[in-house]
Parts: C-alpha cells; structure tokens; sequence
C-alpha cells in the first residue's frame, strides 16, 4: 500500500457536527415532554411538521446550490432549527404557517448567506420574528395550559393544524401578556386572582422553563457550549428584573423569578443564545453577548409592544456579535495584554 | 508542594502507550548500511569533512558545524563512506537532501574517545564546546542545537533549570522508558547543566501518567537539590512555553525565549546525551526511538543507531507494511509522514507510527465550520482558531497577524477538537508559509524601491553637475566675448584652437621620436622589475616548502610564469637592440593628426546635416521590415517542419509585434512627412 501524506494532526477527537446537533436535539425532549403535557401533542405536530418541511426546504436549496445533499442533510442543522422554532410556534397553529416560517429560516436566513456556519442570524428566529410581524394574530394565540381548559388531543391537533378552517381552538392570555397589561393591581394580588401565574411565574410554563433548564445543563456538562452566554443572559436578566421589580407595585415589571420561568427564558438562555454560528465566539465576547440579550429580552418585556422579547433580542445581538469579536479578543499566550479592535 | 499552574486549553486523547512499554529498550543492532542526513538539526547543514571511500570509526566526527547555530555529525559505527549525496529523508517536504552514506563493517571500532569525569574543574566555555561537538540537538523533537540554547552569556541569569520529561504526546514512550532504565544517567547529565548554568532551581517535569518514571528519578535525585515535579496529564504540557507556564506559572514573552522569563528547558534525552559527551566523550550517534502502532507486531522501544533505515527498524518490531497506511515520525498529533520507509533515522526521531486504517482511518471530507468554539476551548496559545479559520480561507493575512497567527505552536488540539473534522493547523501552516513569502517580496520590492531611489537622485545630482559645468562654461565663454569686445587680445575662436592643440601634440611627437633611449629604458626597466618578482617568488617559494604549506604548488605556479614573462622581457630588450632605432615613419601613421581632426569634425558635422529625423525613421523602418521578412521566412520553416507549438507561438507573437511596430513606425512618418 503506498504511504499516505498527509499533515497533522493525524488524530481527531470523538467529537463530530452531526452528534453536535443531535445533542442539542435530544436536550430538547425534556422541554418538549412537559410542553407536551400542558399544551397537547400540538406542540409534537408543530415539531414533526416543521421537521418535514425543514429537510425538505434544506434538500431544495442545497439541490438549487449544487451541493451534495446526503453529505450536506447529515449534519442535522436543519432538524435543528425546525425544532426550535416549532418549538417557538404556539401549539395548533396552521400548517401553512409552520412552513411559511420554515421556509423563511432555513431559506432566508440560512441559505441565502451560505448555508450552515454562514448565516449572521439565528435562522429559527428570524423565521420567528418574520412570522410575529406578519401574522400576529395566530402568533400569539396559545392554548391554555393543562389546568385551565381543555386540552386537546392527537387527532384535534392534526385537524388545527392541516385543516385549520374546521377548528376552533381555545386561546389564553400568558402570564407575560397579562404582566403587561396590568395596570391598577399590585403584582401579589395579580398573582392571587389570576390562576394562569400558578406558582411562580405562570401556570405549565414554570415547568417548561425548568424543562428546558434541565437540558440545557445537560448540554453544557456534555460541553456542547460554554456556561458563560447563557448564564450572563440569566443573570443580566434577573439583574434587571430585580433593578426594576419596584416592590411588586402596579406599574412592576414583574419578579427576578417571574421572569427566568416565563415564556422563552430558559429556551433562549441554553437553545438560542448558545447558537455558536451567531454568536461572539471569544469567553469575554460570549459573556458581553450574553448579557446584553438578557437586558433586552427586560426591556422589551416591559417595555416593548410584544410580550416575549427573546427572538428580538437575539436577532439584536447578532447584528452585534462580530462588533463584539473585533473588541474581545483574547490575551495570546506570551502577550502583555489582549489587542481590540483594529 | 510546589505549586502547579494550569495553562488555557489542552486535549486528552487516548494515551495509546501502553502497548510500547511491555518491554525494555531493545538494541537495534548495526544495519548494513547507514544514511546520514547533513542536516538533522535547526540552523546550517553541516558540512562532510571525510571523502568518499574514506574508512571511518565510530563516533569519529564525519561533517563539521560550519556556524554558529548547527552542530558536527560523526559515524554512528565503523565503516566505509560510500556516497555523499542525495537522499530521501524524513522531512515534511518530502524532498531529498544531502547525506553521507556509510556501508558498514560490523566490526564497530570506536574512535579515540575523550572524556572529561571531573567536568567540574572546566569552565563553561570548553563544557559547551564538548556538547557542540558531540553533535548534540534537542532530542524532544524540535532539534535546536544545544550548545546554541546552553550559551546564556554572563549577565542572563538562570532562575529555574526546566528538565522536559512530559512526553504529552499519544504513543511515545521513548523518554518514558529512559526516564524508568536510566535515571541514574538523566540525573548525571541534570548535574552537568547544573554546573553549567548554575540555576536557582531545578525542576524535571513529568506528567502524572508515568508513575514508574516519576518513582524512578525520584530515586536517582534522592538526595540532590533536584526536584521531580508531578502534573496532570493533558496535552500539549510537553510544549515547552505550556511546561514552563505549568511548572512556573510565567509565560514567554511572544518572539522572546524562556530566558527571557530566567528559565532554560532541555530535555531528558538531551541530558543523557550531554552525559555521553561530558563524561565519556561519546558524540550522539544513537537515540532511543519508539516503534508502535497497530502495524507492528511487536511494539517498543529502541536503541538505534543514526542513520538506521526506517525499514530496517520497522522489521524488528515486525512490520506489515501491508496494512501500514502512513507511517509518521512522531506522534500523532504533531508528527508528520514520511514518503518512505527507506529514510534514515535522525537525531529528532523519537518515535515512528505505523497504524493501520482502523487506529488512524483517512481523514473525512471536512464539513462547515458552525464556530463551536471548540477549537477556542482546547487552544494552549489563547487564539480564536475558529477566526484564524475564516480569514484564513478568505486570506485575509493582517487580520491573521491580529489574531496573532505566529503564535500557534501547531499543536493540533483544534484539529484534532474540531467537530466539523476541519484540517485548521493545516490552513495556518499555509497561511504562515504564505505571509512569510509575502513579507520576503515586501523586503525585495523595498529594496529595488531604494535601488530606484538612489538611482534616480545620482541621475539628478549628474544632471545637475552638467548643468552647473555647462553655465560655468557659457560664464567663460561671455567672459571671453567680454574680453574680446573690449578689445583685449582674447582668445582665438575654438576651430583655431583645436588647429593648434593638434599641431602642438605633433611637434612633440616628432620631438618625442628623436630620443631614442625612452624605449630601451621602458624595456630595460621591465627586464629589471621582473627580475625582482622572479627572485621575491622563489624566496616564498623557499619559505612555503620549508613549511610544508600547502601554497607550494601555486607558488611554484607562479614562479614559472614570472620565469617565462622574464625570458620575454630579456628577448624584446635584446631585439629592440640589435635592432637599432626605429625608422621616424614607425612612430606615427604619416598623417598630420590636425588634418585628421579636423577631417573627423567635419564628416561628423556633415552626416548629422544631411539624416533628418524623416530619414532615421524610415531607415528604421526598412530595418524592421527586413526583420519580419526574416521572422515570417523562419515561422514558415517552423511550420513546415513540424517545430513545437511553443517556438511556432513564440514566432507568431513576434510576427504581430513587428507588424504593430512597422505599422507604427509608418504613421510616425506620416505624421513627420505632414509636418
């Protein structure tokens, strides 16, 4: 056999992109699980849709691109990206809507600048925020957690979802909508007369963020990322929160704890920020990143139009990440101090 | 305890060494014949200083360190020098270099050794010299002379004295082994440097994986100031920045050495190297090598001989070159493969790998990078190999310099991390090689820029200087109008003058030809001074043979030429002589040079009169055209005999070129006809 040349290193580690992306995907089942439990198997249809449309949108547009496709799907990013923003979508939305979503993510925001490792913003939430700013309606409709309606079944979820027009779903204010909406009540007694805050931060959405939390830490002891956006997301968050919780008064923007179990927190904080690709990739950068997503999600909660702020955030702070890469690059071994900027 | 510090990154791949540790070092034996690479270390080649057919002894010095930064090379056994020339090495490039070939006579004779057991009693200057001539470059891998590394100069200070016995990489187990059979010998040569370098301290550094090594120096420095330092295993910590920051907690100054930060580092191989050379006089002719992976039979570690074919090694381990799918020299995170198996064994092989497909399969197709950042994680150096990455493919160079390119020590942990199986090291190494080029074409075009520079300005200044001349005479020639006008004599116009120079010069001449004696002094006087260079040539010529320089024979060369120049200068004289005085004729062609001059002057004045530019163009013209004749006669003869399609090309170029040069030639004489 004639000797190979090749350059080192000639060893690889056991770490491969496509067991990337399935870790991230199995993290997700405990989140998906609960949210199962308390919304209905909408949330499973949304996600095996979105799934289906995904892989077929990313098969068209490495076909259009000529790329090799098999090579290409095996990374698993599309399944990815379609998970986390089915898992974005409220339970029971239309079946066109998923896919106008899917479409824009993995077409759009991905394909359009090069495909995975190219794109400069989270694909899922930018499909996300096309979808809220154009269909706000359907958007925002979520069904009532398990507790305060009923809660549909498999076959009432195909039907809401493939044959939208014979449905007639029930929908909820959230906890995050009705914090905003309040205007005369003392957060303790909006606590008390509204069942939807449930114990802490909302009724079946508490559990889904604790959900989400758990795969998250397992994600980070699998060291598929780095603790450090995600907690200084958290951290910057309850910061603010704290800052601004005004002693539970009428015009309170909610609890530090309200606002880490509420809506897409915890989702955000271990699914969305760590998304490597739209990133700041130093420690120092990630953290900067980290943090200032977590004051935006704040401010745009309690002060913004829409009632959950994580994909505006994000899509912010992508815009500022390679900003944030040019002034945080780390000290070189050998080096006095670490150089910014050019 | 000391203190352990712990530097960024690092990877823990599989370790893989146990399968060479199952036994103790084997002898490799004396193969037939032995290859030895000039150059087996950084800096000069060294340069054979024996002939080929020249018989040599062991450890007799075979090529010389021509530098500063090189060290000597000497026969690893007795023998015969075959050849000197070029070889397949074990080089990344892959190219072949010079090597003395020595074939082998089995008998092993040692050259006259000498050693020096009370090294103590040597000062620093003559220990280096011995460590400088027994060949001796750092046997980590890298092969920096030692000697070179060893010369600290008087004001440097060494804090602490870094022996490297990490051995981080996967499979090596070379300095493994030597640390657990043969610390007695590793501490000796600790001791040497000791003495040498007269550190404050003096730390051995080795990873908490070799627990026999650890028990084994401990022993042998039982009871000397050196101390065994244990550290967790992880690599790179053999790197010699990452020991120094794990052991010290400093870290080298980027472009700096670990003096800078008072520390020296050498490893253990290189002590018992230095040990050889001190005590017993022995050169480095032979080192222990590893021979492992899934493609040998019988793993383990060897001592063998310089210049051992890799084939020859490999068969005692029980090779299957079959099912060798690469063979590295290293390890396999920086080690590199070798064209053939038929490369020599040098000073830096510390181990050779032959795995098979399964323990190292080909590298997969890489995918796109997603800037995990994993590579970032793993980095000893602190880089962002994940933007290094980007600008490298894009190759943008001065933000790779930002990101601080040329402090990736090629480690291989981002590569090997890296989850998408994206070759980066490869993609620095390019860079690098690429920004190296470029800045050697910036410093060339610098240089042809002052070149041009200077030019210009010495264009100028002769210019100016005419310039100046040229008033200077036009000052005279008002001042002589001047004069004239007033009425002064004056002088003549210039035609006259020329008249008269040239009539004066002719008087002198015929002046000049009446005195006969100036020849017969010039040859006399020549027959003389060669007479003197004759009798100064033999009188070296003396001195060098009594001498036995080497010079005679060039002398002796030289003292018969300045004989025959004599014997010339003697017959001319002798001629001119008998001859008598040459006729008055001989002295000048019979032409009155003043007519001549002015005859010159004239036809010159007369021929710029009659060629108008119009004419000069047009003479180029007829000039080109008998060119394209020429060139379109020989591009026919091309095509008809069947020429290569390059010189038919090349004719055809020059055929449109001339056509467009006569085509312009002709409009500029249209152009000057108009006008």
């Amino acid at each position: 056999m004639a000797l190979m040349r090749v350059t080192s290193p000639h060893a690889h580690g056991p770490m491969s992109t496509p067991r990337v992306m399935l870790n991230v995907l199995l993290a997700t089942v405990p989140g998906l699980i609960v949210m199962t439990y308390f919304f209905g198997f909408g949330v499973l249809v949304n996600v095996a849709w979105a799934c289906i449309v995904a892989v077929a949108c990313e098969a068209a547009a490495l076909r259009l691109r000529r790329r090799p496709i098999g090579f290409y799907l095996r990374d698993c990013s599309a399944l990815v990206t379609a998970t986390l923003l089915a898992v974005a979508l409220p339970p029971y939305a239309p079946w066109w809507l998923i896919a106008v979503g899917i479409a824009c993510a993995i077409l759009l925001a991905k394909h359009l600048y090069g495909g995975l490792g190219y794109n400069p913003f989270n694909p899922a939430m930018a499909g996300y925020v096309i979808l809220l700013i154009s269909f706000p309606v359907q958007m925002t409709a979520w069904a009532p957690p398990r507790g305060l309606g009923q809660t549909p079944g498999l076959l009432e979820a195909l039907q809401a979802c493939f044959w939208p027009s014979g449905y007639d779903g029930v929908t909820m204010a959230t906890p995050l909508d009705l914090m905003k909406q309040n205007t005369s009540e003392l957060v303790s007694e909006l606590y008390a007369q509204t069942p939807q805050f449930g114990r802490w931060a909302g009724l079946g959405w508490e559990w889904v963020n604790i959900a989400f939390l758990a795969g998250g830490a397992w994600l980070l002891y699998q060291r598929i990322f780095t603790w450090h956006a995600p907690l200084a997301m958290l951290a910057s968050l309850s910061l603010m929160a704290a800052i601004f919780y005004d002693g539970g008064s009428s015009v309170s923007g909610g609890s530090p704890l309200f606002h880490l179990l509420s809506g897409a927190t915890m989702f955000g904080a271990f699914f969305i920020v760590t998304d490597p690709v739209t990133s700041a990739v130093s420690v120092r950068g990630r953290v900067i990143y980290g943090a200032m997503i977590g004051v935006l999600i704040y401010v745009i909660r309690v002060r913004g139009n829409y009632p959950d702020a994580v994909a505006f955030a994000v899509l912010i702070m992508n815009f500022a990440a390679p900003f944030i890469d040019n002034y945080t690059q780390p000290r070189t071994y050998g080096h006095q101090a670490s150089k910014g900027g050019d | 305890m000391r203190k352990i510090f712990d530097f960024h990154g690092g990877i823990h791949p599989p370790e893989n060494k146990e399968q060479s540790l199952h036994c103790a070092i084997r002898d490799a034996g004396i193969p037939p014949v032995l290859v030895l690479p000039l150059s087996q270390h950084i800096g000069a080649p060294a340069s054979p200083v024996v002939a080929v057919g020249e018989r040599v002894l062991k450890g007799q010095m075979i090529a010389a360190a021509p530098g500063f930064v090189s060290v000597p090379l000497h026969a690893p056994s007795s023998g015969t020098v075959t050849a000197i020339e070029d070889r397949l090495i074990a080089h990344p490039s892959g190219l072949p270099a010079r090597c003395i070939v020595i074939e082998t006579d089995g008998r092993d004779e040692w050259a006259e050794l000498r050693g020096a057991p009370d090294y103590a009693e040597l000062d620093s200057q003559d220990l280096l010299a011995m460590i400088r001539q027994a060949g001796i470059a750092g046997m980590g891998g890298a092969g920096f002379p030692t000697a070179v590394k060893l010369a600290t100069g008087p004001d440097r200070a060494v804090e602490t004295l870094v022996i490297n016995g990490t051995e981080c990489e996967p499979y090596i187990t070379a300095d493994d082994i030597l640390m657990r059979e043969r610390p007695g010998r590793i501490i000796e040569g600790v001791k040497i440097l000791q003495h040498l370098l007269q550190p404050g301290e003096t730390l051995i550094g080795i990873e908490d994986n070799k627990p026999e090594a650890i028990a084994a120096l401990s022993t042998a420095a039982a009871g000397s100031d050196i101390e065994i330092v244990k550290f967790p295993t992880k690599y790179p910590s053999g790197g010699e920045k990452q020991l120094i920051e794990i052991l010290t907690g400093k870290q080298v100054p980027a472009g700096g050495l670990p003096l800078d930060v008072g520390v020296i580092c050498q490893n253990v191989g290189t002590a018992v190297a230095i040990q050889d050379a001190v005590l017993f006089g022995r050169p480095l002719i032979s080192r222990i090598t590893t021979v492992t992976g899934a493609a040998v039979d019988k793993p383990g570690n060897f001592e063998v001989l310089l210049g051992t074919l890799m084939s020859y090694l490999l068969s005692q381990a029980g090779y299957h070159p079959e099912s060798n799918n690469r063979l590295i020299m290293g390890g396999p995170m920086m080690g590199f493969t070798v064209p053939d198996a038929n490369v020599p064994i040098v000073k830096t092989t510390n181990c050779l790998l032959s795995p098979d497909e399964t323990e190292l399969p080909a590298p997969p197709p890489a995918q796109a990078c997603i800037r995990c950042g994993m590579c970032e994680q793993v980095c000893p150096a602190s880089l962002l190999p994940q933007q290094m990455f980007w600008f490298a493919q894009g190759k943008e160079f001065e933000k790779l310099e930002q990101h601080n390119l040329f402090d990736c020590i090629e480690c291989g942990a981002c590569s090997w991390a890296c989850p998408s199986n994206i070759p980066l090291v490869q993609y620095y190494r390019a860079s690098k090689a690429e920004i190296l080029q470029l800045r050697a074409e910036h410093t060339r075009a610098e240089q042809s820029r002052l070149r041009f520079e200077a030019r210009q300005e010495r264009i100028e200044r002769e210019a100016a200087a005419r310039a100046e001349k040229r008033a200077a005479r036009k000052k005279a020639a008002e001042q002589r109008a001047q004069a004239a006008a007033i009425g002064g004599d004056g002088d003549e116009d210039p035609i006259q003058a020329a008249i008269d120079r040239a009539k004066a010069k002719k008087a002198a001449q015929q002046a000049g030809s009446a005195r006969q004696p100036d020849k017969r002094e010039q040859l006399e006087k020549a027959v003389l001074t060669t007479r003197k260079r004759l009798e100064t040539a033999e009188a070296k010529l003396q001195q060098a043979r009594d001498d036995g320089s080497d010079l005679a024979d060039a002398l002796q060369m030289c003292v018969d030429k300045t004989r025959v120049k004599l014997s010339a200068a003697e017959q001319a004289l002798n001629d001119y002589l008998q001859a008598g005085p040459p006729a008055e004729a001989n002295t000048h062609d019979g032409l009155d040079p003043a007519a001549a001059a002015i005859a010159r002057a004239k036809a010159a004045r007369a021929e710029d009169a009659t060629t108008s530019p119009t004419d000069k163009a047009r003479k180029q013209l007829e000039s080109l055209e008998q060119r394209l004749q020429k060139t379109r006669d020989r591009l026919s003869e091309s095509r008809s005999s069947g020429d290569e399609e390059k010189i038919i090309e090349a004719l055809e170029a020059t055929v449109v070129r001339l056509e467009e040069k006569i085509s312009a030639s002709r409009e500029a004489l249209t152009t000057a006809g108009e006008a």
